[in-house]
C-alpha cells in the first residue's frame, strides 16, 4: 500500500473537492437538455440522493481502509463529508423546489410519510456535522468533535433506509446500500480485538 | 358481428387534450418484467417476441380457447381514443391509443351468467424479460376488474398508439387500458383472460395490500399511504414544470362513477 499511499499524499485537496462538485453541474445540464430523460425532477432527485448515498460510504470506509489494508485516505476525509452534505443538500432541495413545490405540502409529507420524516432526520444529524467541519470547531470542540461525528452512523442508516422504504415491490438496489452501510459500520466494532481476547483467555 | 357503432364514442371531451409526444410515451415507461427504471422497458423489452401471439379466453366464457391476436383484430374495430394515463406515482400523460373495447372482445368469446369479474394475465417468459429475475413481484403480472368496469366503453384493448402498432415497452401487442384506474391496472402484453365469479389476486395488492386496493381509481382524495395523490405532474414539462391537481377519477368523473355508487371509496381503494 505504501507507494498507493505516496501517490495518494501528493493529490490536493482541493483536487478531490473540485472532483466531487463536477456532477452537480453535470447532472443539471442533463436535466435542463433532456439527457436524464422526459420527467427530469425525478431523475436528478434521485441521482443526486444516489450521488449522496455514495458519498457516506466512501467516508465511512477510509477508517476501515486504513485499518484493514493500510490505505490511507485519511486527508481527503473532511473533503468527502463536505461533499456528501452538499449533495444531500441539493437533493432535499431538488425536492422541495422541484418537486413537491407547495409549501403545506412539504410539511405534511415530512410528518405523515415515514420515508420522508427518515430522510428529514438523517438531514438533521448531518447539519451539526457540516458546520462543525473546519478546523476551528476542531480545536475548539477537543475530544467531543470525534463523539458528535459519531451521529454519521446513524445518519448513514437512516440515509440507507430512506432508500429502502421509498422503492416500489421488493428492489435488490436499495437493499445493497443498507447492507454496504450496515457492513462498514459492523468493521467498526471492536470485534477483532475481542476474538484476540477469547483466545488469549482459551489459551491461558 | 362484432363490430364497433358509431354511438360510442365516450369521450367526447378527448379532443381538447394535447397528447405527449411519441417519445414521451415510449421513452418512460413502468414495465417490471424488463427492469425497474423508467428508461429499463425501452431499452430491453425489444427482445420480447410478439409475433405470433396468442390469447388465452377461458373461464365462464362459452366460447374458451386460444385466440391468435391477428384473428382477433380482423374481428375487431380499432379507433383512437385519447385518454389521460395517471400512474400511482403522481406523473401523467396524454396518450393517443388504437384500440377496440374489451367488450366487443368479451362478446366474442360469450360471457356467461354468474360471471362477475375479469382476470388478465401478463406474458411470462424469463428468456426474453431480464426483469423476472428478480422477485419484485409475483411472476406473472396479473390484474383484474369488475365485469362492470370491464364493460364500460371506456375501458379499451389497446394495439396501437398514434397509429402505429404498440412499442414492446408500451405492452405489445395488445394491452388493458382503463383510463379512470391508476396505470398498474392498465396490463400489459396480455396472455390470458379468464371470466370468474370471485374477485381474482392482482399483483400490486397481494404484493402489498395496504398501498395497493383492487379498485385503484384514481382518487385525489385518497392518498397513497407514502404519497399524497392530490396532485400529479404531467410527462413533458421539463425542469421546472409545475404540479397540477388531480381529478377523481382521473376526469372521467360523468361516465364511470355510478359504477361505485353507495361505497367507501376510502376503504375500496
Amino acid at each position: 500500500m505504501q507507494p498507493v499511499n505516496q501517490i495518494l499524499r501528493k493529490i490536493p485537496v482541493w483536487g478531490v473537492y473540485l472532483l466531487g462538485a463536477l456532477p452537480a453541474p453535470w447532472l443539471l445540464y442533463l436535466a435542463v437538455t433532456g439527457g436524464l430523460g422526459v420527467e427530469p425532477i425525478k431523475a436528478l432527485e434521485h441521482e443526486l440522493g444516489e450521488l449522496a448515498l455514495q458519498l457516506l460510504i466512501l467516508g465511512l470506509a477510509v477508517t476501515p481502509l486504513r485499518r484493514h489494508l493500510g490505505l490511507n485516505l485519511m486527508k481527503f476525509r473532511r473533503a468527502i463529508g463536505v461533499l456528501t452534505f452538499v449533495y444531500i443538500s441539493l437533493h432535499l432541495l431538488t425536492w422541495l423546489v422541484l418537486d413537491v413545490q407547495l409549501p403545506s405540502q412539504i410539511w405534511a409529507d415530512i410528518v405523515k410519510r415515514p420515508y420522508i420524516t427518515v430522510g428529514m432526520a438523517a438531514f438533521l444529524l448531518m447539519l451539526p456535522l457540516a458546520v462543525t467541519s473546519n478546523n476551528w470547531s476542531v480545536r475548539r470542540l477537543g475530544p467531543s468533535w470525534r463523539k458528535l461525528h459519531r451521529l454519521v452512523y446513524p445518519a448513514a442508516i437512516l440515509g440507507a433506509l430512506h432508500y429502502v422504504m421509498l422503492a416500489k415491490g421488493f428492489q435488490i438496489e436499495p437493499l445493497i446500500y443498507l447492507v454496504i452501510i450496515l457492513g462498514l459500520l459492523v468493521l467498526r466494532l471492536p470485534i477483532p480485538s475481542l476474538l484476540v481476547r477469547w483466545r488469549q483467555v482459551d489459551s491461558a | 358481428g362484432v363490430g364497433l357503432t358509431a354511438m360510442s364514442r365516450p369521450a367526447a371531451a378527448q379532443d381538447a387534450l394535447e397528447p405527449n409526444t411519441w417519445e414521451e410515451i415510449t421513452s418512460y415507461n413502468n414495465y417490471y418484467e424488463f427492469g425497474t427504471g423508467k428508461e429499463d422497458p425501452a431499452r430491453y423489452a425489444g427482445s420480447l417476441i410478439t409475433e405470433p401471439w396468442s390469447v388465452k379466453i377461458d373461464g365462464m366464457v362459452d366460447r374458451p380457447g386460444d385466440y391468435d391476436f391477428q384473428d382477433i383484430l380482423s374481428e375487431m374495430t380499432v379507433e383512437e381514443r385519447i385518454y389521460r394515463f395517471r400512474c400511482v406515482e403522481a406523473w401523467s400523460m396524454v396518450i393517443p391509443w388504437n384500440g377496440f373495447e374489451l367488450a366487443d372482445l368479451l362478446s366474442m368469446a360469450g360471457v356467461q351468467e354468474g360471471a362477475k369479474y375479469v382476470a388478465f394475465e401478463t406474458a411470462y417468459r424469463p428468456e426474453e424479460m431480464p426483469g423476472v429475475r428478480f422477485p419484485i413481484l409475483e411472476w406473472p403480472y396479473r390484474e383484474g376488474l369488475r365485469l362492470d368496469e370491464a364493460m364500460n366503453p371506456l375501458t379499451i384493448m389497446a394495439t396501437g398508439i398514434y397509429d402505429r402498432p404498440i412499442p414492446n415497452q408500451n405492452g405489445a401487442p395488445l394491452r388493458l387500458v382503463v383510463p379512470w384506474k391508476y396505470g398498474f391496472k392498465s396490463i400489459k402484453s396480455i396472455v390470458r383472460i379468464t371470466l370468474t365469479e370471485d374477485e381474482p389476486p392482482t399483483s400490486w395488492n397481494m404484493s402489498n395490500p395496504r398501498e395497493y386496493g383492487f379498485y385503484s381509481n384514481v382518487n385525489p382524495n385518497v392518498d397513497h399511504p407514502r404519497w399524497s395523490q392530490g396532485s400529479e405532474r404531467l410527462i413533458g414539462g421539463g425542469l421546472f414544470s409545475k404540479r397540477e391537481p388531480t381529478l377523481m377519477y382521473n376526469g372521467y368523473e360523468k361516465e364511470v362513477s355510478s359504477l361505485y355508487e353507495g361505497m367507501d371509496l376510502a376503504k375500496n381503494y
